[in-house]
């Protein structure tokens, strides 16, 4: 400890810091008669964390998220709210507040009514949910539709709404079930951002839910990829990206090659493709990885002469997506990898199909994973 | 010469008229013509047989008002009142009955929802003079209830629950449960549980949760349960006739009556009138009530 640093009281400090932090474990749900939806999961979230479940459809990832908000009960395990066990404390007494996926806003009330019907219901006196209610509405900008009817919003004015309904009972934690999802994507970016925002000033802990790789590296501060009912990888985004688990978390997020490999011993391995060096220590893994964009292309008369792994191939395939070029590359010994570069030259210096050129992969951007 | 547009609006009301045709034929021919002629027997004097006859003239509503050769008497009012209390108090049963009974159902799996339905609505397909006759022997006095009613000393020795305004209600309230049942299904069935849940999440539970997320969604289909119940019970003839007595004499009764036993057909055309007067302004009261109630949503009918 630095001489002159104040000491904090540790007590009070630490239960703060519990407050809006979740904690899972061994946490179970089977539905009558069928394999687990959720499977054992355990799994810490810190206060005031932007924590993200990202899973295909049917994953478990919302049957998890209806547990921690009490609509379900869990078959198995445990799960503390702010260091509360959860177990028998129904959902209306829960500090949890969830964006539904369909809004589930109140058609028979009013925007304003929507909004304040948490504090309503936990016997806030009128005055002071009114001002709570503007506040928020102002901070959502949404104060131009109070005495609207639900009815009558766009989906983007919805979403916003329900929003504040979670947010101005000042909960520990919030829920959002693919809120973004029936949004077009110009107004469903424009919302990451603001929810982030959101997040970031209010400090809550905030659980999203999404099957969407590219909104859950956008906004989240750790995801959990899960997948059959069982968490595959849990981490920073950066991390969970870069350093993929498995096969299932590799595909899954962002685009990949992986190879089945044989070890070869001196940090050597055959693949498919042919013989590469791996950077990584092999030891007992069977699957190597490449990101496409971690690929360097070279026209095949400026290949690097006596490197290793590096290829030769034609050009199958090229999809311009704007700002960069996705190619399809089939090397000499018959395997395929897929190369992103960034169009950073003259589109004309783009290669096209048909055109011969060499693939280099690193060894220190060869990824081992998982089966 | 012709253009499009009047081409369109030609054959816009051309699509009206056959949509709408057959259904006003229908309206025209049994209840505007009926009524017209309803209207106009009122307005005659009654003839020693009941018929009616010249001059025209105004005292079968005096009649209906309660003024008769013997001075003016309540009994009209009386029978006005007993039959909008006993309408009602039955429609009201209904509710009660058949709210749970509803939710019992929708919470059924998919595939035994009909069945049970149909179990709710089948006992209306009978004749409702047979049922109503079922219901005389359940109620008679020699009947088990009756005699535990006896034992109890809720009714007097050697009476049985019927006749009376109780085995009124009882038929009433029995008769009419699957008008409310059918309706109240029809929005309990659609009924968007995520806004329970959404009420859940934000702290509401037991008859606060129902009466913000279950209610205001059931409404449109309880609003036609009322008139789907209330307005045949306020005319119903075939109950308080067979389960009501003197005593607990109906207006559908009192109509009757002066088309058959009495006979004076000015009379009772006059009571057919009153009575369609209270229907229309009771169902025009209603639909303001229920648009300001359910935010412009009104009763499905």
């Amino acid at each position: 400890m630095m001489p002159g640093a104040v000491m904090l009281p540790a007590g009070p400090q630490e239960v703060t810091a519990a407050r809006g932090a979740i904690s899972l474990s061994g946490v179970t749900r089977i539905f009558a008669g069928s394999i687990p939806a959720v499977d054992h999961i355990s799994l810490d979230i810190q206060a005031g964390e932007f924590f993200t479940l990202l899973g295909p459809s049917g994953c478990g990832k919302t049957t998890l998220l209806r547990m921690i908000a009490g609509f379900e009960t869990p078959d198995e395990g445990r799960i503390l709210i702010s260091g509360k066990e959860m177990q028998d404390v129904p959902a209306h007494q829960r500090a949890v507040n969830t964006v539904f996926q369909s809004y589930a806003l109140f058609p028979h009330l009013n925007v304003e009514q929507n909004i304040g019907f948490g504090l309503r219901m936990r016997g806030v006196r009128k005055p002071e949910r009114k001002k709570r209610v503007d506040a928020m509405m102002e901070l959502l900008q949404i104060g131009p539709f109070a005495a609207r009817n639900a009815g009558q919003l766009s989906g983007g004015q919805r979403q916003r709404v329900a929003l504040a309904r979670a947010l101005v009972n000042e909960p520990e934690v919030v829920l959002l079930d693919e809120p973004l999802s029936a949004l077009d994507a110009k107004l469903r970016a424009e919302l990451q951002i603001e929810l982030l925002r959101m997040q970031k000033r209010l400090g809550m802990t905030f659980i999203f839910v999404t099957h969407d790789q590219h909104e859950a590296l956008v906004m989240s501060d750790r995801i959990g990829v899960m997948s059959r009912g069982r968490l595959q990888q849990v981490g920073p985004v950066l991390d969970v990206y870069e350093k993929p688990r498995n096969v299932f978390v590799a595909e899954f997020l962002g685009l990949s090659n992986i190879w089945a490999i044989e070890p070869l011993g001196g940090g050597m391995a055959a693949a498919p493709i042919g013989m590469l060096r791996i950077a990584a220590e092999i030891g007992a893994a069977r699957m190597a990885m490449i990101r496409p964009e971690k690929i360097w292309i070279y026209n095949d008369t400026h290949a690097p002469q006596g490197r290793e792994n590096v290829f030769p191939g034609t050009v199958r395939e090229a999809i311009y997506m704007g700002a960069s070029t996705q190619y399809r590359i089939e090397l000499g010994g018959g395997g395929f990898v897929l190369a992103l570069d960034t169009n950073n030259q003259a589109a004309e210096r783009s290669w096209r199909p048909g055109e011969a050129v060499a693939v280099e992969l690193k060894a220190e951007n060869i990824m081992l994973v998982e089966a | 010469m012709r253009t499009a547009a009047q081409g369109e609006a030609r054959s816009r009301a051309w699509r009206l008229w056959i949509t709408s045709g057959p259904g006003l034929f229908w309206i025209v021919l049994f209840l505007l013509i009926p009524s017209g002629v309803m209207l106009g027997i009122a307005f005659f004097t009654n003839s020693d047989f009941g018929s009616p006859v010249l001059p025209l003239s105004l005292d079968s509503f005096s009649q209906v008002a309660g003024y008769g050769i013997l001075g003016w008497s309540g009994a009209n009012f009386t029978v006005l009142l007993r039959s909008l209390l006993q309408a009602g108090v039955a429609t009201s049963v209904t509710i009660l009955l058949a709210y749970p009974l509803v939710f019992f159902i929708v919470t059924r799996p998919a595939g035994l929802r009909p069945v049970l339905l149909l179990f709710a609505i089948v006992p209306s397909w009978t004749n409702q003079v047979v049922r109503t006759y079922a219901w005389m022997e359940l109620l008679n006095p020699f009947a088990p209830v009756s005699h535990v009613a006896q034992v109890l000393g809720i009714i007097p020795p050697h009476l049985g629950l019927m006749p009376g305004n109780f085995a009124v209600l009882v038929g009433l309230s029995y008769n009419y449960l699957p008008y409310m049942v059918v309706p109240l299904y029809a929005a309990a069935e659609k009924l968007d549980w995520t806004l329970v849940e959404a009420g859940r999440d934000l702290y509401a539970s037991g008859a606060r949760l129902f009466f913000s997320t279950v209610f205001p969604q059931t409404l449109p289909g309880l609003l036609s349960g009322i008139i789907l119940v209330g307005i045949p019970a306020f005319g119903d003839y075939v109950v308080p006739q067979l389960l009501g007595g003197d005593k607990a004499m109906m207006l559908g009764s009192l109509i009757a009556d002066q088309f058959t036993f009495s006979p004076d057909w000015p009379y009772g055309a006059a009571l057919t009138l009153i009575m369609l007067v209270f229907t229309c302004v009771g169902l025009i009261v209603f639909r303001r009530l229920t648009q300001r109630l359910g935010g412009g949503e009104g009763a499905m009918l």
